[in-house]
């Protein structure tokens, strides 16, 4: 960016070139580089966090018997694990992602609320330290499930009230974020950027950020009616009282079908982004991506019943819940058809994204056909969100990486981590389909002997999937601090994509005239 | 540097361990009624029509993964970038697949919803944590436990080995009996928070909520001891709680109903009572 004259425009061009510096810079941020890469440490954390848990999880379910936890406790371990991965990790994940790339990706200097940026990311902090400090109340950590269902969430202690307080500021950042993310994207793209030309991630995250907004306030309706129910003597899911407990479930579902759907729309995104470049091709079929994701969003919301096939719902409702849940694989099987056909006469390579994309589009489509087959559902849903979500995301920091820090991270520790998380993760993940086939429930900390042999198989590979990531945060730390220069493109092959047209790393300011779009 | 070598043994796994879970014990039971064979039989349908839709989509993946790299000399074709007859037909190709599919599904969803002309009814009554099952009509209830051995065994750090034990975890004081071939029908509350009664030789998992009365229903077709467990997070002892059900002849049932309801008659006091010969399971105290 030349400074034509730079004597007249003095304290302005010293503003180009200041960074604040010190705790300030973090605590006050209002740059979409900065709140973004906090987003993203943040969501390391809480992955690690959640992984050390699930970690203790399957070592009580390595043999029979309970030899480290008491029942409560381990309750307090599967609760805990999902409400720290989803809203601590994926979600902030997804939202770190959506920060860096999206003003980049459409030519914005920034995003449009930029305070309000701040706001999002500062309550997850002290949201997450409310939940954790839980563990440390008399009763110990929350242990009803992440689903919250009464009336056992009612029997909770102490742990209550934080842990609800948690989800309704976890929910306001979510619903501030996707509030930005809309604004940003339907105002502030660079002239010459028509919808139909949006990258399919900033696509994604719009209809994600719609998503959002529809069902976090349906969440916070949900628990604040826990809430008076447990402390101010209303009877909303209390039978007692004229209450209905149920009510609670479709309450819950109809935020929470389209919460799986929040998880899981920005990892389509990030693959779409991925595949092709490293196809060395168009994405194949992008206004079908486009109209198959806002599909997909507008069939999550007739579904929710689905996860309540066991409560004693009329045949009606049932036959409606089922047909209108295998409808949503169709839209799903496109976009699968649709990145396989990006491949398909393309020149490939397989640096780490490409990896990561590739593992899941394979686990990922594992995961529908069993969620196809009536799911058995720990192992459907743990396919969809790790070897989905999680490895789109790592899909996403290692395609990214280099732009934001400036260097390349070593490829060989990133294909380690590749190979050792992919393996490690299936031996995980498909013995639970057998488990669960054969009889054994969910949330269980103990089982019968017959169930032993696969129980073991799946410890093992948590084991090794857990310190696999050792090696994810080597090839971080690598690539931010010790890497060789990157270019501005990055990767030796057709780069599309505003992003790529600046140098590595991004200027602090970016875009601060709009970018010509051909 | 990705290989064939390695493509091949991901297409292995990805196909080789369905069907192994096809020939062992590691698959859903065919179970003991027509309606557990059914859906036995729906889900291996769903089962092998996803199988046939993976190896398509698969084999394209492998395939391109494997002829298309740049290292071999593959040159992009970036003319190839949408057509929309091929997305006509891979949306149209999968509803006609589903739709397919739904219709025996739906016919087995009409079926397990049919409680008519039953035979038996037995109310079931999750508690924390334990079933308590009554026996409509017949004046028989009780509750039915975890078996002492397994509850000792299950303690954190009881030092008995779980494989020691008969039926670990899947053995109560007092099951449930049935008669064979009897259209037996339940009839499903919960105490206090909600359970759920799961025993997947019959297909039946139904949730057990407060304030509700759920239905459900079985036929099993022949006799055996079949296992449940509860099915819905409910607290600290959710593993604990399991079902057993003995399924036996009809003669059988009879007598046995007869003896708890003599047993029953007994503890309900009276000095003209009868002095029953001790049942071999007494009714529980609530």
């Amino acid at each position: 960016m030349a400074h034509a004259d730079t004597h007249a425009h003095g304290d302005h061009h010293d503003h180009h070139d200041h960074k604040p510096t010190g705790i300030g810079r973090w605590l006050f941020a209002t740059n979409h580089k900065d709140i973004g890469t906090m987003y993203l440490v943040f969501a390391l954390t809480m992955f690690l966090l959640g992984g050390v848990m699930a970690m203790l999880i399957r070592l009580e379910l390595l043999q029979p018997g309970l030899q480290f936890f008491d029942p409560a406790r381990y309750n307090s371990l599967v609760t805990s694990h999902a409400l720290v991965m989803i809203f601590g990790g994926v979600m902030p994940a997804f939202v770190g992602l959506a920060n860096w790339m999206v003003p980049l990706q459409i030519g914005a200097p920034d995003m449009a609320l930029p305070r309000m940026n701040n706001y999002s990311f500062w309550i997850l902090p002290f949201a997450f330290t409310l939940l954790l400090s839980s563990f440390f109340t008399a009763g110990g950590g929350p242990a009803g499930g992440w689903t919250l269902y009464p009336p056992l969430s009612l029997q909770a202690g102490e742990s209550f009230p934080l842990t609800i307080f948690a989800i309704h500021l976890m929910g306001a950042s979510s619903i501030m974020g996707a509030i930005n993310v809309i604004v940003t994207i339907l105002n502030m793209r660079a002239p010459g950027m028509t919808l139909l030309k949006l990258p399919l991630f900033c696509w994604t995250w719009l209809i994600t950020a719609y998503l959002l907004i529809a069902v976090m306030p349906v969440l916070a309706g949900a628990v604040t009616m826990l809430l008076t129910d447990h402390y101010f003597g209303t009877s909303f899911f209390n039978p007692a009282g004229g209450g209905d407990p149920v009510m609670f479930q479709h309450i819950f579902w109809f935020f929470g079908h389209p919460e799986v759907y929040i998880l899981i729309l920005p990892a389509f995104g990030v693959v779409s982004e991925i595949i092709p470049t490293f196809s060395r091709k168009p994405l194949f079929g992008y206004d079908a991506m486009v109209y198959a994701t806002a599909s997909i969003a507008f069939l999550s919301f007739i579904v929710w019943a689905h996860h309540m096939f066991t409560v004693g719902m009329p045949l009606a409702g049932q036959m409606f819940f089922m047909m209108s849940t295998m409808l949503i694989a169709v839209p799903t099987g496109v976009k699968v058809f649709n990145w396989t056909t990006t491949m398909w006469r393309g020149s490939l390579t397989f640096e780490p994204p490409m990896l990561f994309a590739l593992a899941f589009l394979f686990l990922f489509s594992i995961g529908g056909f069993s969620g196809l087959m009536l799911a058995i559902a720990p192992a459907d849903y743990q396919y969809v969100l790790v070897p989905g979500a999680v490895f789109a995301i790592m899909a996403g920091v290692y395609y990214w990486l280099p732009k934001w820090s400036g260097r390349m991270y070593n490829m060989t520790l990133a294909k380690w981590h590749f190979w050792l998380s992919t393996i490690s993760v299936n031996v995980l993940f498909f013995p639970q389909h057998f488990l669960g086939l054969a009889g054994m429930p969910r949330r269980i900390p103990d089982y019968s002997v017959q169930f032993t042999d696969w129980n073991v198989v799946s410890s093992i590979g948590g084991f090794a999937f857990g310190l696999s990531q050792l090696l994810f945060i080597a090839a971080i730390v690598h690539g931010v601090w010790y890497g060789k220069p990157a270019t501005g493109k990055v990767w030796d092959a057709d780069m599309h994509g505003l992003e790529w047209t600046l140098p590595s790393p991004a200027p602090y300011h970016s875009f601060e005239e709009a970018p010509e779009i051909h | 540097m990705f290989n064939r070598k390695v493509a091949t043994v991901l297409a292995g796994l990805a196909f080789a361990a369905p069907a192994l879970a096809y020939e062992s014990t590691y698959n859903l039971p065919v179970g003991a009624t027509d309606i557990s064979a059914r859906v036995y039989g729906l889900h291996m349908m769903m089962f092998w029509v996803c199988v046939a839709i993976a190896a398509v989509v698969f084999a394209a993946m492998i395939y391109s993964i494997w002829k298309f790299r740049k290292s071999t000399g593959a040159v992009a074709d970036r003319t190839l970038t949408h057509s929309t007859n091929v997305e006509v037909v891979w949306t149209v190709i999968p509803v006609i697949i589903l739709v397919a599919t739904a219709i025996p599904a739906a016919r087995t969803l009409i079926a397990m919803d049919d409680t008519r002309n039953s035979e038996l009814t037995i109310k079931v009554v999750g508690y924390q944590w334990k079933w308590q099952y009554e026996y409509l009509g017949k004046g028989v209830s009780f509750y039915s436990t975890l078996a002492t051995e397994s509850n000792l065994a299950r303690q954190l750090n009881s030092g008995i080995d779980p494989r020691t034990v008969k039926d670990y975890l899947l053995d109560v004081d007092h099951p449930l009996v049935v008669p064979v071939d009897t259209k037996v029908r339940l009839l499903l509350t919960g105490n206090d928070v909600i359970h759920s009664w799961w025993v997947p030789d019959f297909a039946v998992k139904k949730d057990t909520i407060p304030g509700f009365i759920n239905e459900a229903w079985f036929k099993a077709n022949r006799v055996g001891r079949f296992t449940g467990q509860c099915a819905e997070l409910c607290g600290r002892d959710h593993g604990f709680m399991p079902i057993v059900v003995n399924v036996v002849p009809k003669a059988e049932f009879a007598t046995w109903l007869a003896t708890q309801q003599a047993a029953a008659k007994v503890a309900a006091g009276g000095a003209d009572a009868p002095a029953a010969a001790p049942a071999a399971t007494t009714t529980g105290t609530p």
